[in-house]
């Protein structure tokens, strides 16, 4: 199993740390070549208007659209969560996203940077205590579709969820050392979608 | 137990996370919503809002003051990315309303004219994070260790010259290289010659990196400009005078955000640097007399 950490633009270093401390070692991938060459994704935390268009610049954007759709497990932090989400409000001018999860999510719903925090959250499925949540300029997730699983919450709006290879999260555990969540998406969705592809 | 008590503003880590999210982009200096737009279509990942670009207040001198509020909050208005602001060296109160306005980032920067010749912002006592400019590894840890969140090696704005830029890039990835092979007992007398704090020293020898994210500015002008920093270690860059002061600003600013992205790839760059039309013209740094140069304020 091949993970990769999408690196146009974002806190990709960060996610390959995370994963690395999980025991895999990811590489970063931009090209078509690259995503090719992979089995999952994550896609980091980054401004995801920039993220879309060099995705689309680029040749890329359509290949990892497919892929998504065909099970690749993917991640998505904050950008990330906007990017494989099916819906966005308050997006960009003509912003364009990948889709996959049956979301509609809000572009930087908690506000500007000086409304961005951290805290407490509890999160299911990854065990132990609370996870240290950072969010910045964050989005949350306005409605949910039928099969969507909401793993952790936040004054009422989910900032956690998953639906079958895809998990998205408002918030960076790439920022924290926690490599809880890391550890779920490997665990969880990567090893189980290769067990159904064998 | 409320929840409100559990969430934390303007922790370190908010603040710095921040400036993480903007790793491989480019922000780019803009005057009006319009410019701002252009910068949003081209990939911008943030704006930074001024009134007059670094080649303006070089040319028409004079004080360079905080931008009016009404224009920042016009641009705030117009785009969806994030915005920054500048703010003078010292000038806290220029901070304070800054931080009333919500802008994401503020800039405490030697392109304005310095309010305080002696002390830099207490950066700690603001909920908004500060980038701030350096010439070398002293200088950027003072900086951080005064509550920035964010690095920018200063170059010289308003020129077109990146030969700073890169001057300054290098200084300060080779004195982190230098601490990185020092013996332990060796970092005490580093942290005198560098005049910034030990734990901070020590932080820099132990993790071959500065605290916080790093990026170039002054005097970028070209996409080749823009890679060579990212290869010289930047995390991403500022362009000031160079996108809106070339002849065409959309194409050249778009090109300048895929050459950040593929700064190691010279196909992509040699590709991207294609038909641009004229690069702003620019002045050697040279030929300004010393007393008029931008990167030697701040201390």
């Amino acid at each position: 199993m091949k993970i990769g950490v999408l690196a146009l633009q974002g806190d990709v270093r960060e996610h390959i740390a995370s994963l690395g401390d999980c025991g895999v070692s990811a590489r970063s991938v931009k090209t078509r070549d690259d995503i090719d060459s992979i089995d999952a994704l994550i896609i980091p935390g980054g401004e995801s208007t920039t993220i879309a268009k060099l995705a689309r610049a680029f040749g890329v954007f359509d290949l990892i659209k497919a892929r998504i759709g065909s099970g690749m497990p993917t991640y998505g932090s904050c950008a990330g969560m906007i990017l494989i989400a099916d819906q966005i409000l308050d997006g960009g001018p003509d912003q364009e996203i990948l889709g996959g999860i049956d979301v509609q999510v809000r572009r930087n719903a908690f506000g500007r940077q000086v409304d961005s925090f951290e805290t407490d959250l509890s999160f299911a499925g990854i065990g132990g205590t609370t996870f240290r949540a950072v969010f910045i300029r964050a989005p949350w997730v306005e409605s949910v579709g039928a099969g969507v699983e909401v793993l952790a919450s936040f004054n009422g709006h989910p900032v956690a969820i998953r639906q079958g290879h895809l998990l998205a999260t408002s918030f960076h555990p790439e920022l924290t050392g926690d490599n809880r969540i890391h550890r779920f998406f490997v665990d969880q969705l990567c090893k189980e979608s290769s067990k159904v592809r064998l | 137990m409320s929840e409100e008590k559990l969430v934390q503003t303007g922790t370190s880590r908010v603040k710095r996370g921040m400036a993480e999210m903007l790793k491989g982009g480019v922000i780019m200096d803009v005057v009006d919503a319009e410019q701002a737009r252009i910068a949003e279509d081209a990939g911008a990942v943030a704006v930074m809002a001024l009134e007059r670009v670094p080649a303006d207040i070089r040319a028409q001198g004079g004080v360079a003051r905080m931008s009016d509020p009404e224009m920042i909050s016009e641009i705030q208005r117009s785009v969806s990315i994030p915005v920054m602001a500048k703010v003078r060296i010292g000038h806290f109160v220029e901070a304070q309303i800054l931080q009333s306005l919500g802008v994401d980032y503020i800039d405490e920067s030697e392109v304005l004219t310095p309010a305080d010749y002696t002390h830099h912002i207490d950066k700690w006592n603001f909920t908004i994070p500060f980038v701030c400019g350096a010439t070398n590894l002293g200088e950027a840890l003072r900086r951080v260790n005064e509550g920035a969140a964010m690095i920018r090696s200063k170059g010289e704005a308003g020129t077109g010259d990146v030969s700073n830029a890169t001057t300054h890039m290098r200084s300060i990835s080779d004195e982190i290289r230098r601490l990185s092979s020092m013996r332990e007992d060796e970092l005490y007398v580093a942290a005198k010659e560098l005049q910034a704090p030990y734990d901070l020293v020590k932080e820099v020898a132990t993790t071959g990196k500065l605290p916080v994210v790093l990026f170039t500015a002054g005097g970028i002008a070209t996409p080749a400009d823009a890679a060579m920093m990212m290869q010289l270690g930047a995390d991403g860059v500022f362009v000031g005078s160079g996108i809106f002061k070339s002849a065409n600003p959309a194409r050249r600013a778009a090109a300048i955000v895929k050459s950040v992205t593929f700064f190691d790839d010279a196909k992509v760059l040699a590709e991207q640097s294609r038909g641009l039309g004229e690069a702003m013209v620019g002045i050697n740094v040279s030929d300004i007399p010393a007393p008029h140069r931008l990167a030697e304020r701040g201390w």
